[in-house]
């Protein structure tokens, strides 16, 4: 499985990285906003979007909706980690056909749970 | 305000208009004398044009300078406190994600020490063995010593794993603390724009465009510094999950 993780932060992409490694994902990717994220998601083979909201240039909001109108990303599962954590933005990602939403800080465990959530429903729908 | 013809030169200008005029009324030429007559007033009206002119740039000027001082009100009473505030949550947030980090390296510093002591050990007992120096309870001993010291490899390396882990997820703070500065950053851009937008104004040049944000309803905010943020802002995964479930997920 190979997974883009896009956060401006360089920190959080090794934090996010770091956790995936831990759970057998080796094949990641990482780009620092969803300007930079979205030709890399259109000229690659990436499976998973993991994603921040609050960033430069476009955000991860933006990125979400780009991959939905996207025909050949459109399927694509994405999850959010953010430190957003307004109702209404919450209700807006679930609304755009976001997969997983985590508020930063998160735990190693939160985000085992999410993934598993992600790929049962995946695996349900299939 | 009443317009004044008030310099010598607009005195000039109106005597050969007025000359004729008189010219024209004395020799009974009521026509050119109504002219005359429209000719004057247009010049007074133009004067009085001028005037208006000039009010309005000085009421704009004030006008400007008010909206100037009224972001500085609001910059001193809610910005620079929730700037403060901001800023608070850093050193809170720095403090934690050290003594984060120095537990859990605490916590596994003397597994793996444990750890490094019990081989030198088993090692010395090994080479004993290799020299053929031991003898057959000895030896019964030491692979019952073998055995436990694996299962303390096994369990205390998932331990240490651990804190490994905690030690990555104690960095996160450099992101939430980063969103933070930033915010107090861009703050004290807005202070320092309108404060020289001030100084222009104050200088009766023109102010420069001093506008602030627009507030976008749903413009990212980065973390919330306080954990009671509002009836709008979730306290926890908990409340998000809650959240998406009742939407269908």
């Amino acid at each position: 499985m190979k997974i883009l993780v896009v956060d401006d932060f360089s920190t959080m992409r090794r934090i996010i990285k770091n956790l995936l490694r831990d759970l057998g994902f080796n094949n990641t990717s990482e780009a620092d906003d969803g300007s930079t994220a979205l030709p890399m998601l259109q000229n690659g083979d990436f499976d998973f979007l993991v994603t921040d909201w609050n960033m430069p240039i476009m955000q991860g909001i933006d990125l979400l909706k780009a991959v939905r109108a996207d025909e050949r990303l459109a399927s694509m599962p994405v999850l959010l980690v953010t430190a957003e954590a307004k109702k209404t933005q919450i209700v807006e990602a679930a609304q755009a056909g976001v997969n997983g939403y985590i508020v930063k800080p998160f735990t190693a465990q939160t985000l085992k749970e999410k993934l598993e959530k992600i790929f049962e429903r995946l695996e349900g729908a299939a | 305000m009443e317009a004044q013809i008030s310099t010598e030169g607009e005195v000039q200008d109106l005597l050969p208009s007025l000359k004729k005029l008189i010219a024209d009324i004395e020799s009974g030429e009521g026509d050119k004398a109504q002219e005359g007559f429209d000719e004057l007033t247009r010049i007074r009206e133009s004067q009085l044009f001028s005037e208006m002119g000039a009010m309005t740039r000085q009421l704009h000027d004030a006008l400007r300078s008010f909206e100037v001082d009224a972001n500085l009100a609001d910059v001193a009473e809610t910005q620079i406190p929730d700037a403060k505030e901001r800023l608070n949550y850093v050193i809170t947030k720095t403090e934690e994600a050290a003594h984060r980090t120095l537990n859990a390296m605490d916590e596994a510093a003397p597994l793996v020490k444990s750890l490094g002591s019990t081989a030198v050990d088993m090692k010395a007992r090994w080479l004993r063995l290799k020299r053929k120096e031991m003898d057959a309870g000895e030896f019964r001993f030491l692979l019952d010593g073998l055995l436990v010291y694996l299962d303390q490899v096994e369990g205390d390396c998932g331990q240490v794993n651990e804190y490994l882990t905690e030690v990555v997820m104690a960095q996160d703070f450099q992101d939430l603390t980063g969103q933070v500065v930033r915010r107090v950053i861009q703050l004290v851009q807005e202070v320092e724009e309108n404060l020289v937008g001030m100084i222009r104004v104050r200088g009766g040049a023109q102010a420069a465009a001093a506008t602030a944000a627009s507030d976008k309803s749903l413009e990212a905010e980065g973390p919330q510094i306080n954990s009671d943020g509002g009836a709008d802002v979730v306290s926890d995964q908990d409340d998000v999950d809650d959240l998406l479930s009742s939407l269908g997920f």
